[in-house]
């Protein structure tokens, strides 16, 4: 049978840029459709009428949403290709453990720390800090959070290893300097230049553009 | 070598239960900790320093934290009987999305039921139903969300059903008037000696609550 693999996303979006990373990884074709999300299509909604939102992978016909999932997903359909998650059962709760502290945690503060106002922000740089410093002490000197090559836990802290250096530039807030966080700045510097991450990543200087945009119309 | 599991949990927490039904499921011995939510102990604290919370299952002295994370690992690690994940990858993908879907949607919507008034309370209410009807809608005529058999998703949802008394009355409305179909799926699933011994008594879940509304509004 043909394998159809389709992915909904958003250039913008570090969600989707997750999945085309995990199926780049697998050597796996798959064709991109970008979404307006100011205008969703019809198949959008069809295919996620729960969230309504991207990254959905459509696998012949058949959708999967929520980017954690779908990677998993992705994992499992190929598991002869390059190991997202690990095999060991307590490697593999672990590294969903840290994929779910970046989702659930890390996103909200670093997004209310950059993009917030006045007494919240201050309050989320704090907590946003905080939580970095366990990110920093989990990969000690590890090159990867999957330790020798990218999983899962890199694939998904892509907002630290690269989003979150564009917030910074635009804003002006300051979160991950090198004396605080040598470890992290030096497995960033490490994520956007790995060969299949980096074809996966928008523009630095269009996701910038973009940024200030967004920020001047507030 | 001898296996040593412990869980560090709540009585009431319906995420802890999670934890309690799958280590039942799959016959497994292990120590049961009650925590004080007050007083958290230093053993808490080091097991899951992060977020500091309920459930933690501690295997051969490594914690796992969040129920679903530790749910996945009990069935991985005993996975000589009953799977709770199935083995096809699409029918994984879809256990886990509603797993999540309940993580994101029943826990913060249902508490606001006691926990605000007013306005607030109202929209909760008129969410949290929309929330049930979603899921019975995904349920469909199939007797589990896995299908024939009682599987992650049924796990991650049943647990609640000891807060549906709760959430009953403190939102004013009758789950089985509004969504019969849950009600049946949720004593399908009490049949299982494994949901049956773990779910704490509705009445008593629903008196701990009060005492969390007391906190809330006072009253």
């Amino acid at each position: 049978m043909v394998e159809e693999v389709v992915v909904f996303g958003v250039w913008v979006s570090p969600y989707s840029r997750r999945v085309e990373t995990a199926l780049r990884l697998k050597g796996v074709p798959y064709k991109y459709i970008e979404e307006d999300l100011g205008n969703k299509s019809p198949l959008l909604l069809k295919y996620n009428p729960i969230h309504e939102k991207v990254p959905v992978l459509v696998h012949n016909g058949n959708p999967i949403a929520e980017s954690l999932v779908i990677l998993e997903y992705i994992d499992e359909t190929c598991p002869q290709g390059f190991p997202i998650l690990p095999k060991d059962p307590y490697e593999r709760a672990t590294a969903r453990f840290g994929s779910k502290f970046i989702d659930d945690k890390c996103m909200p503060a670093i997004t209310q720390a950059c993009w917030g106002e006045g007494e919240a922000s201050d309050k989320a740089v704090e907590e946003a800090t905080e939580l970095l410093m366990f990110m920093e002490n989990e990969l000690k000197e590890n090159r990867f959070f999957g330790g020798e090559r990218i999983g899962m836990v890199d694939i998904a802290a892509n907002i630290v290893g690269f989003w979150l250096g564009t917030f910074e530039q635009v804003t002006g807030v300051e979160l991950m300097t090198r004396d605080k966080f040598p470890n992290l700045t030096n497995w960033s510097i490490e994520f956007v230049r790995n060969n299949v991450i980096k074809e996966n990543l928008p523009p630095r200087e269009e996701m910038i553009s973009y940024l200030r945009k967004k920020r001047s119309a507030r | 070598m001898a296996e040593k599991v412990v869980l560090l949990d709540f009585w009431a927490s319906m995420f802890g239960m999670r934890g309690r039904v799958a280590l039942a499921e799959k016959g497994i011995k292990y120590e049961y900790r009650e925590e004080d939510l007050k007083n958290k102990s230093d053993l808490l604290l080091r097991m899951n320093p992060v977020h500091k919370k309920i459930p933690v299952l501690i295997h051969n002295g490594k914690p796992i934290c969040e129920s679903l994370i530790i749910v996945q690992y009990i069935d991985e690690v005993w996975n000589d009987k009953s799977p709770l994940l199935p083995s096809d990858p699409y029918k994984r993908a879809q256990a886990r999305f509603w797993a999540d879907f309940v993580d994101k949607k029943v826990y913060d919507t249902g508490r606001k039921l006691w926990s605000t008034k007013g306005e607030e309370h109202e929209t909760a209410k008129k969410e949290l139903l929309e929330i049930f009807k979603t899921l019975e809608e995904e349920l469909g005529e199939k007797p589990y969300f896995g299908g024939e058999t009682f599987g992650f998703m049924d796990v991650a949802f049943v647990t609640f059903y000891s807060w549906f008394y709760a959430f009953e009355t403190f939102g004013e409305f009758s789950m089985e008037a509004e969504h019969p179909k849950i009600i049946a799926w949720a004593k399908r699933c009490m049949q299982k000696e494994s949901v049956a011994k773990t779910l704490p008594d509705q009445q008593k879940v629903y008196e701990f609550a009060l005492g969390l509304r007391k906190r809330f509004l006072g009253e």
